[in-house]
Order: structure tokens, then C-alpha cells, then sequence
């Protein structure tokens, strides 16, 4: 193979995507991902994120800069690519009336060095749901044999978007674990997510993206590092926000008002809180709905957000 | 890749065999492809006896066989792939497949396989029952009739694509599927024999579509095609063919208006 170990897969640079209307979805953003990597492309909805991954997957050519798979041009370059590498689309792309195995069968057919259709249902837990018609099965369930046909082929390269969107709890857990065995099989995955926890545990780096630009890119750590931790409680009444200690002595950056509850921004998590509560605990005040976090990718989410609504 | 790497051949027998299971399960697809062409021949029985087919040297026989597998070909063919590839394009299957190995001009042709398939079948059984029940005689010029059957249905196929790309649901289809299919039955010899039209309107009638197909089919029975003129069938047939082709590589669309 020639490969090493380091190579970015996938590269991504300067990609710009405008639509037949004039819409500029995905605004020049540049990044890499190295093989055996779990990238995660996280934004809200219309940030640009299916539209990056569609170019990724050959399914569009860019408006402008430059996309490569495992050395290629994914658009262009179809046959090179498409035998190296697994999709799943954001939504469907099944015939309703064929049944669960008919629809493998026929994919295995198109897909080279295939594994076996009840291996494939097998790994994601739809072996005994074969003889069921398409139209007839979950949310959840389109979404796992979708995941079991990006698989077919055993890829090196895997897109997922959206991949555990309309999946129960237990579903999703399943779909994680599936992916970081992947992973440690030397898989690139590159998947689109709006569940933050999701990107959080599965990715080794990841981008926010916001209005078709990059936010902040980089590992878990590095993206909340940087971020404040939150405190928030509500107040009894008779007492407002001006009758706690100084927020500048508790090490408190940044704080919000809403009736009775009170949302504080700080860097220093344990000093904050221990003086907030060493002063409920002095004047005998039950402060309600107590909550403490670390600095979390929700945090650094909500707080580019924030950003983009100064912004505009 | 050291695995067995796909086919284009196999690609498409894989996609043909889900269609084919797809077409099966489809009642109104199903009864447009196989009763249709069986009854319209014979519901026109009665004008083509009202014809004066002897001046012409036509007999009632290759008028009907003509009549026959025209009919196969607008609605085995034609008719029931644009409602498939309609249907394929709004369920994202054909933007799934686009991000799997089949090239672009393979999940067409794969997902047409089954109706052609229908189509040709359908053509050579009404054919042996035309042979048979109506006296239509042997061919004169068997090769030229296949290669009419031949230029039918890929021209069918390729035209039913392009229709696909302006119709905007299964349903509508049965809609956007009527012009194509009402001009080549009036005015492409399927119902009416170019040859009773008036000369004016026959020289125009002879560049629709599917009138090359038919042409050949109905003339290559008879015999009464001259070289000249077989040739220059073959060609408007090919050119028609071209344009189509061209058409739908330019506009073929593969994932629905949003």
C-alpha cells in the first residue's frame, strides 16, 4: 500500500460551494484528516456541514478551492475513490418496497470486495429484520442498515452524516462503539453531528462550523480549553444578583439574569464556587436548581453562537 | 485493492435484479407494462380494418404487429421508466447510488434493464402471436426489423430519462409521459401507417423519435424499404439517439428540487 501513517486522507483547502442561486453554503474553509482519524464536523443546521461532506463524497464538484481523497479528487476521480470509501447520506436513498436483505444484496453486488449481507445486518444489529420491507422499518433502523451498507466494502475511508440522528439512546451507544472499532482498525471516519456529546466522546478533532466558515478547530481539549465553566442556581425571594460576594473576587468572568436565576461564567470553577456557597451557607440561603459544569464543546458552542449573533 | 473489485457489468446486473423485484411490486407499473400493449392493439382492430391497407401494401397483420410492439415500447419501456427513474430520483436513491462504485451512465442503464428487458420480450412474444393468429407472414428483412426494435427501446429508455429530469413526482409522470407517447402514436406509424398520411405530413411525421424504430420494424416485415430510405432511418435514428443521450448527460437530474 502506499501509505504511511501520517498521511491526511482526506484534505480540504480553501473549499468554497455556492449553490445555482447565488447561496454561498461552505465560505473557503481549509482542514486535514489524518489516517485512523475520528474528525467530527459539528455546526448548527444550515452551517455547512452536509454541504462540505456532499463535495467529500464526490457527489458535487466545488465552487471553488480544492478537496483530495487518499490523493485524489473525489469528483473527478470517482473509480480511484469510490472502492476505498464508505457513505452515509444524511437522509434515506433506499426503494421503499425492496426488503432489508434485497436492498444489501444489491448494494454488495455494486460494492467491491463486499463482506457478506448477513455479516454486514450482523454488525449493526438487523440480521433478524432481513426479511422486512424498507418502508416498514424505524427511523432508527434505515439509519443502521445505511451504516451497515457504507460498511459493506469494508472502507478506509467512511462519511457519516448525521449518522445517529432518530437513533433511541441504546442505538446510539451501539453506533459509537461500532465506530471507535473502526477507528482502532485504522478507519478514517469523518462524520457531521449536531449532538455535542456525540463529538465529544468519538472525536480526535474536531471543527465548529458557523455560517459556511470554521469556527474553532482542533482536539476536544484544545476546543473548550479557553471556555469558562458555568454555575447556575436560582435565588430565594427578596434576593437579587447585587447581594452575593463581588463577582470579580469569586473569579466570575461573565454573568446573566433571568427572573430568579442567575447564570455565572468563570475560569476557576472551585473558587467560584466554594465562595458562592461558603456565602449561601453564612446566610442560611437554599439556593435551588444548584448546577456546576466544567467547560464543555457546549459551552465553546453556545459561545460562538453568541459570537455570530454580535456579529451580525 | 486486492479484493474482488465490481464490474460494470455486475454493477448493473445487481441493480437490474433489485428493479426488476421493484417493477414486480409495483400494481400500476405492472399493469401499464404487461395488459396495456396486449389490449390497445386490439382495440384499434377496428380502424386499421377501416384502412385501405391493399393500395399500400400493407396487410392487416403487419399493421397490427407494428401497432403491437409500438405500444410495448411507449408503455413497457417508456411510460413505466419515467415513473421508475421519477421514483428513484425522490426516494435519493439515485443520489445514494451516486456515492457508491456505479458510474452515472451505469445506474441509468441498470435501472432501465428490467423494462427493456420487459420491452423486448414483450415484443418477440406479440410478434409470434401477430405471426401466428393474424397471418402477418415472415419477415422480409428480419435484420431490420430487430435493428428497429433494437434503436426503439434504447431510445425509449434514454428519452424516458430525460422526461424524468422535468417530471417532479411519481405521480405527475403519468402527465409529463402523455406528450411523448400521444405524438408517437399518431405520429410516428404506430397507429396510423405513415404511409396513409399525406405526403407533406408523412415527410415531417418521419423525424419524430420513434418514427425510425418504427420504420424499420413495419418495413423490414413488409419488405417495402428501400435501401435509401432503411438508411436513411438508421440515421435519424441516430442522431435522435445522440441528442437524447447528450440531453440527459446535460440535464438528468439526480436528487429532487428542494
Amino acid at each position: 500500500m502506499d501509505t504511511n501513517e501520517h498521511e491526511h486522507v482526506i484534505e480540504v483547502t480553501d473549499l468554497r460551494r455556492v449553490y445555482g442561486g447565488g447561496f454561498e453554503a461552505v465560505r473557503g474553509i481549509t482542514f486535514s484528516v489524518s489516517r485512523g482519524e475520528v474528525f467530527a464536523l459539528l455546526g448548527t443546521n444550515g452551517a455547512g456541514k452536509t454541504s462540505t461532506v456532499e463535495v467529500l463524497e464526490g457527489l458535487a464538484a466545488p465552487s471553488g478551492g480544492r478537496v483530495r481523497v487518499l490523493g485524489h479528487d473525489p469528483h473527478t476521480e470517482r473509480a480511484a475513490v469510490r472502492p476505498r470509501t464508505g457513505v452515509m447520506l444524511q437522509e434515506g436513498g433506499f426503494p421503499s418496497e425492496l426488503t432489508v436483505a434485497e436492498t444489501a444484496r444489491m448494494w454488495a453486488g455494486c460494492t467491491s470486495g463486499a463482506r457478506p449481507v448477513p455479516e454486514a445486518l450482523a454488525l449493526v444489529g438487523l440480521e433478524r429484520r432481513a426479511a422486512v420491507r424498507v418502508k416498514q422499518l424505524s427511523g432508527g433502523e434505515r439509519r443502521r442498515l445505511d451504516l451497515a451498507l457504507a460498511l459493506l466494502g469494508a472502507p478506509e475511508v467512511l462519511f457519516l452524516d448525521e449518522p445517529t440522528t432518530g437513533l433511541d439512546a441504546e442505538g446510539r451507544r451501539d453506533t459509537w462503539e461500532l465506530v471507535r472499532a473502526l477507528r482502532d482498525g485504522g478507519t478514517t471516519v469523518l462524520l457531521t453531528t449536531h449532538y455535542l456529546e456525540e463529538a465529544e466522546g468519538l472525536a480526535d478533532r474536531l471543527a465548529i462550523m458557523s455560517e459556511g466558515r470554521i469556527a474553532v478547530t482542533g482536539t476536544p481539549a484544545e476546543v473548550t480549553a479557553g471556555r469558562p465553566s458555568r454555575i447556575s442556581f436560582e435565588l430565594p425571594a427578596g434576593y437579587f444578583v447585587g447581594d452575593l460576594p463581588p463577582l470579580g473576587e469569586l473569579g466570575v468572568v461573565g454573568h446573566e439574569v433571568a427572573g430568579r436565576v442567575v447564570r455565572l461564567r468563570t475560569h476557576e470553577l472551585q473558587r467560584a464556587a466554594t465562595g458562592l456557597l461558603v456565602w449561601a451557607e453564612r446566610a442560611r440561603i437554599e439556593l435551588g436548581r444548584l448546577e456546576m459544569r466544567s467547560a464543555s464543546l457546549e459551552e465553546a458552542f453556545l459561545g460562538i453562537a453568541r459570537e455570530q449573533e454580535v456579529a451580525v | 485493492m486486492n479484493a474482488v473489485a465490481t464490474t460494470p457489468a455486475g454493477r448493473m446486473r445487481a441493480l437490474g435484479r433489485a428493479e426488476l423485484s421493484l417493477l414486480g411490486r409495483n400494481r400500476n407499473a405492472v399493469v401499464t407494462a404487461l395488459f396495456v400493449p396486449l389490449a390497445l392493439p386490439f382495440s384499434v382492430r377496428p380502424a386499421i380494418d377501416q384502412m385501405d391497407l391493399k393500395g399500400e401494401g400493407l396487410s392487416v397483420g403487419s399493421v397490427m404487429l407494428t401497432a403491437a410492439i409500438g405500444f410495448s415500447l411507449l408503455f413497457a419501456v417508456y411510460s413505466s421508466l419515467v415513473g421508475a427513474f421519477v421514483a428513484r430520483r425522490e426516494e435519493l436513491v439515485l443520489k445514494r447510488l451516486r456515492t457508491g462504485e456505479l458510474g452515472d451512465s451505469e445506474i441509468l442503464a441498470g435501472t432501465a434493464l428490467p423494462a427493456v428487458c420487459l420491452g423486448f420480450v414483450q415484443s418477440v412474444l406479440l410478434t409470434v402471436a401477430c405471426v401466428l393468429l393474424l397471418d402477418a407472414g415472415a419477415p422480409a428483412a428480419p435484420q431490420l426489423v430487430v435493428l428497429g426494435l433494437l434503436f426503439g427501446l434504447v431510445l425509449c429508455a434514454v428519452l424516458a430519462a430525460l422526461t424524468a429530469s422535468v417530471t417532479r413526482t411519481a405521480e405527475s409522470a403519468q402527465v409529463t409521459a402523455l406528450p411523448v407517447v400521444l405524438v408517437s402514436m399518431m405520429g410516428s406509424g404506430i397507429i396510423v401507417p405513415l404511409q396513409l398520411l399525406s405526403d407533406r405530413v408523412a415527410d415531417v411525421c418521419r423525424f419524430l423519435p420513434l418514427s425510425p424504430a418504427i420504420r424499420l420494424i413495419g418495413g423490414g416485415w413488409t419488405g417495402d424499404l428501400s435501401g435509401y430510405d432503411a438508411l436513411g432511418a438508421v440515421l435519424t435514428a441516430l442522431a435522435w439517439t445522440v441528442l437524447a443521450v447528450f440531453a440527459v448527460r446535460r440535464w438528468f437530474r439526480w436528487e429532487p428540487r428542494r
